[in-house]
């Protein structure tokens, strides 16, 4: 009885040293008692890598990381409506940067510029120059720290082109006609005729994305600055233009290459049916570098990688017409083919709410700069349940980590060069960022694209029909306000 | 005390006895608001409030600002603009030029609605109130009669007209003179004569037909999926009342799809309907269908919706249905058994009129839920193709979704006027007639 009652003795003793020495230690971390909500979406890829590294932080700083997360339809809204009724129930977000621009203009982020000025470990001049200057920025201040790099890439079979004896697709007129030579082939050994091209085109989905990398290098010639989507100096829409028009049509003559049932697939779907090895080329992220390497694929080895085609033709502004390339009108062409990688969604960033406590405010900021740094960084990127892609330049540099995630040295080279090469691009595409862009874009162009897809319209009653819709949204929330904000994103306009 | 003072005649003073100070009269006067007020307030609060905040939201354009938000009344812009700016053909649809023959079914159907008009009118039940909401009801019908004629394809309207044909059928085996009603003669008719004509005109012009907008799609999936949920459900109500073995085990079976989350019914039909990888592609493959996609074609994309949904909720219709076939008095079955009904004469002379009240109310149940249909086509299709299985409700959150508050509140208040109007025609029209009937 009394041997058990000094062990209790002992126990509680011993629960007590450790507790004051853990208090001890705490106070002396920076943000000891700091508790912080982390907002994301389901994931599991981007919520994983943060949770995950939450308790390292945790035993670093003493503050106390809590990943919440909402699907993904709803996490613009729910980061608007918290900040916007002050509810504040969250202190730093993991968002699209595209949605910047409806947080930065009401005041809700922070602007993190003398943070990162200050920030020596955070290596920002490691960080792609795209990502910095325009992905973080707006109007000049940084307000997110990108975790994560996006831009969509073209993947190809290595040994389907090799049997087919063709080159992996240098313009968008290549790739139409490697999917049509692949179409039919038995490319898994399942006894079944597989697909040419694989996209994923289901409505509400990632249906619009694509057309912008199609259409991207018909109509963006002068480097990232020029943008894509309108007219620096009207905001016209560049859209009812035959650049436009001719990518609607490549978009549309994909159909015939693809699964009957393109049209409802997603990315989870079109992905699938590449580790399956059931397609000869498809259009997406950087994920599925990653996911052919991973468990369970069948085409580990076999994924090639391209940046995103482009074009021997480009929009002529003044006249809305279709001109060849030549020094002048391309002149980040190479061999005389104008590309502009789109750099879709931007890679997923953090951001800071402008209206908490100044420590809290610090704490989130350390946060994600140490998911950004390096050291943590640079092994997550090559992990395919993370979800993140590379965006810094040491990543390309070192290839250990990514032998280490189960990369041969030949697909690493192969995965990373495509990436490299669009990342260096001067005349990569960045997304819409203008306010509201999720009506022009995943209201819009999406509900117009899938009835074009669906032969209710034709390309040029599509490109119509966008057009004047987008022109009818620009004029109810301010014409110029608009143009001033989309100058903003393109960096041409210093200050806000 | 308080009897006193109600009957107190006006004009003279009332006696009134004090008890501390205050008038016993004023305590119990008030003492009902008191307890009355929490739940009026909870009403005003919960109920009314959002309901004339988001209708003003309807005739405003919301946008967040520095500190806040800022509302700017705009007038009827969002509903203009949904009605005949750039969203009409979203909401209504792509309208083909009207035929002669879709004038003739319009002239019938106004024909028919100005002659239950005459016949009201003429009756002793007229009221002035009534007449001028029937009035309301006929310019509302006709504009959704006339939306529907221009803007359904062929194999939305073969569906449509199966299900009307199939509601009529019900309708008339209620009333006495099964088979020649004349309106159902006149108005089945009418819709084949129309039908063969639409055909006609669509093997020579294909470009002639329309497109249906949010609203057709909307009604397509209610009145399909209402009259499909009703009959399955009745079919296998009727089924477990028969003595068959295994009847408790199929009752909890024919009950799971209703405990499953319409999500997971979505993703659940995703999969089946998937012709090249789902559990049902080898017989796609082998009926020649390997290269056809379900969810690809706005009509077949259409009934994978309506089939989710009547799979989904056939078994709310079904348990009620069942306990109304229950209480079907054993007595009066067998004395008809003795005196030689057959099966039918059973059915139609017993056993309906006892489930008809029931029968009305879980109609109008469905009814007003399947107007709220989002999950379903969210998951399978996202809406499309194109907009082929885009309900209104759908529309309405993918513009919330998009920080577009105004244009979703007016999409929100016209699904609650058509709502409402189906759901008041339904019980006036229909329900009221069905219950007369039954006493």
């Amino acid at each position: 009885m009394t041997t058990r009652k000094t062990l209790l003795l002992f126990v509680v003793g011993l629960l007590a040293l450790l507790s004051f020495s853990s208090f001890v230690t705490a106070q002396d971390l920076p943000f000891a008692g700091v508790e912080l909500d982390v907002l994301t979406f389901t994931g599991p890829q981007i919520a994983e890598p943060l949770q995950r590294r939450a308790p390292d932080f945790e035993a670093l700083t003493g503050a106390k990381i809590n990943v919440v997360t909402v699907p993904f339809s709803d996490l613009y809204q729910t980061i608007l409506t918290d900040q916007a009724t002050g509810t504040l129930s969250y202190e730093a977000f993991v968002f699209a940067p595209q949605w910047m621009v409806d947080y930065v203009v009401p005041g809700y982020l922070e602007d993190l510029t003398p943070y990162v000025e200050a920030d020596a470990d955070l290596q920002w001049e490691d960080v792609g120059q795209f990502f910095r200057e325009f992905s973080a920025s707006f109007g000049g201040s940084i307000y997110t720290i990108p975790l994560d790099g996006d831009f969509h890439m073209v993947y190809y079979r290595t040994d389907v082109l090799e049997q087919i004896g063709m080159e992996p697709p240098t313009t968008w007129d290549e790739y139409l006609a490697v999917a049509a030579a692949a179409n039919g082939m038995d490319m898994n050994g399942d006894g079944e005729g597989d697909f040419g091209s694989c996209i994923a085109k289901k409505r509400g989905e990632q249906g619009y994305w694509w057309i912008t990398s199609i259409a991207a290098p018909f109509i963006q010639t002068q480097g990232t600055s020029q943008g894509a989507f309108f007219d620096a100096e009207t905001f016209n829409p560049l859209v009812n233009n035959a650049g436009f028009i001719r990518a609607l049509e490549i978009y549309k003559e994909t159909n015939q290459y693809g699964s009957p049932d393109e049209l409802a697939m997603g990315v989870g779907d079109t992905r699938g049916m590449w580790t399956s090895g059931r397609c000869a080329l498809t259009l997406d992220w950087g994920d599925i570098g990653s996911l052919a390497v991973a468990e369970g694929s069948q085409v580990n080895g076999l994924t090639g990688a391209v940046i995103s085609p482009g074009s021997t033709m480009v929009l002529d502004r003044a006249t809305g017409e279709l001109v060849e390339c030549s020094a002048e009108t391309c002149p980040n062409a190479i061999d005389g083919v104008n590309h502009a990688p789109f750099a879709a969604f931007g890679g997923w960033s953090g951001g800071v709410s402008s209206q908490i406590d100044q420590l809290a405010k610090d704490a989130a900021y350390a946060y994600f700069s140490y998911m950004a740094q390096p050291a943590q960084a640079n092994v997550d990127v090559t992990i395919g349940a993370t979800g993140f892609n590379p965006y810094r330049i040491s990543q390309f540099e070192d290839n250990t980590a990514w032998l280490a995630g189960g990369f041969s040295e030949e697909s690493a080279a192969v995965y990373l060069g495509a990436i490299e090469a669009s990342l260096n691009s001067p005349n990569m595409v960045l997304d819409l960022r203008i306010p509201q862009n999720q009506r022009y874009q995943g209201v819009v162009l999406d509900e117009v694209l899938s009835r074009f897809l669906a032969d209710e319209l034709t390309a040029a009653e599509a490109a119509a029909e966008i057009e004047a819709r987008w022109n009818e949204i620009s004029d109810e929330l301010g014409r110029e306000d608009q143009l001033a904000a989309y100058l903003n994103t393109l960096g041409t306009q210093g200050g806000n | 005390m308080e009897l006193e003072n109600q009957l107190a005649i006006p004009g003279q003073p009332t006696k009134k006895k004090r008890t501390s100070g205050i008038p016993t009269s004023w305590l119990d006067n008030s003492a009902r608001y008191v307890l009355i007020a929490p739940a009026v307030l909870i009403v005003l609060v919960m109920a009314i409030f959002p309901l004339l905040v988001s209708l003003y939201l309807s005739f405003s354009r919301f946008k967040f600002v520095r500190g806040g938000f800022e509302i700017t009344f705009i007038g009827f812009a969002n509903y203009n603009k949904l009605f005949f700016g750039s969203e009409q053909r979203h909401l209504l649809g792509k309208f083909a030029p009207l035929t002669p023959l879709d004038m003739l079914v319009m002239a019938l159907a106004i024909g028919g609605m100005v002659y239950l008009m005459y016949r009201y009118v003429r009756s002793d039940r007229f009221r002035i109130f009534g007449f001028i909401m029937r009035i309301v009801a006929m310019i509302f019908a006709g504009a959704l009669l006339l939306m529907l004629l221009a803007s359904l394809t062929l194999a939305g309207w073969i569906l449509w007209v199966l299900c009307i044909a199939i509601l009529f059928y019900a309708l008339f085996l209620y009333t006495k003179t099964a088979y020649y009603h004349p309106l159902g003669v006149i108005v089945g008719a009418g819709i084949i004569i129309w039908l063969s004509a639409r055909l006609q005109s669509v093997l020579i012009l294909p470009n002639a037909i329309g497109l249906p907008g949010t609203l057709s799609v909307t009604l397509m999936f209610v009145l399909g999926g209402v009259a499909l949920q009703y009959f399955l459900g009745l079919g296998l109500g009727l089924l477990l009342t028969q003595n068959l073995p295994g009847k408790r085990f199929f009752r909890v079976v024919f009950l799971l799809p209703m405990m499953i989350t319409p999500v997971g019914i979505g993703f659940l039909f995703k999969m089946m309907t998937d012709t090249l990888k789902g559990p049902f592609s080898p017989v796609w493959i082998a009926a020649g269908l390997g290269d056809f996609a379900m969810l690809g074609q706005g009509d077949t994309a259409r009934l994978a919706v309506i089939i989710g949904d009547t799979w989904q909720w056939t078994p709310f219709v079904f348990i009620i249905l069942l306990a109304a076939l229950e209480g079907v008095s054993k007595e009066t079955i067998e004395a008809a058994l003795v005196d030689g009904a057959n099966r039918f004469q059973m059915f139609r002379y017993l056993i309906l009129p006892e489930i008809i009240p029931v029968s009305t109310t879980v109609i109008l149940i469905r009814l007003i839920e399947s107007f709220k249909l989002i999950d379903m086509p969210n998951i399978l299709t996202g809406g499309g193709p194109g907009t082929a299985t885009e309900t209104l409700t759908l529309q309405a959150y993918v513009g919330w979704r998009s920080g577009d508050l105004g244009g979703s509140a007016a999409l929100a208040y016209i699904l609650l006027i058509v709502a409402t109007f189906c759901a008041i025609v339904f019980v006036n029209f229909i329900r009221r007639r069905l219950l007369d009937w039954v006493k």
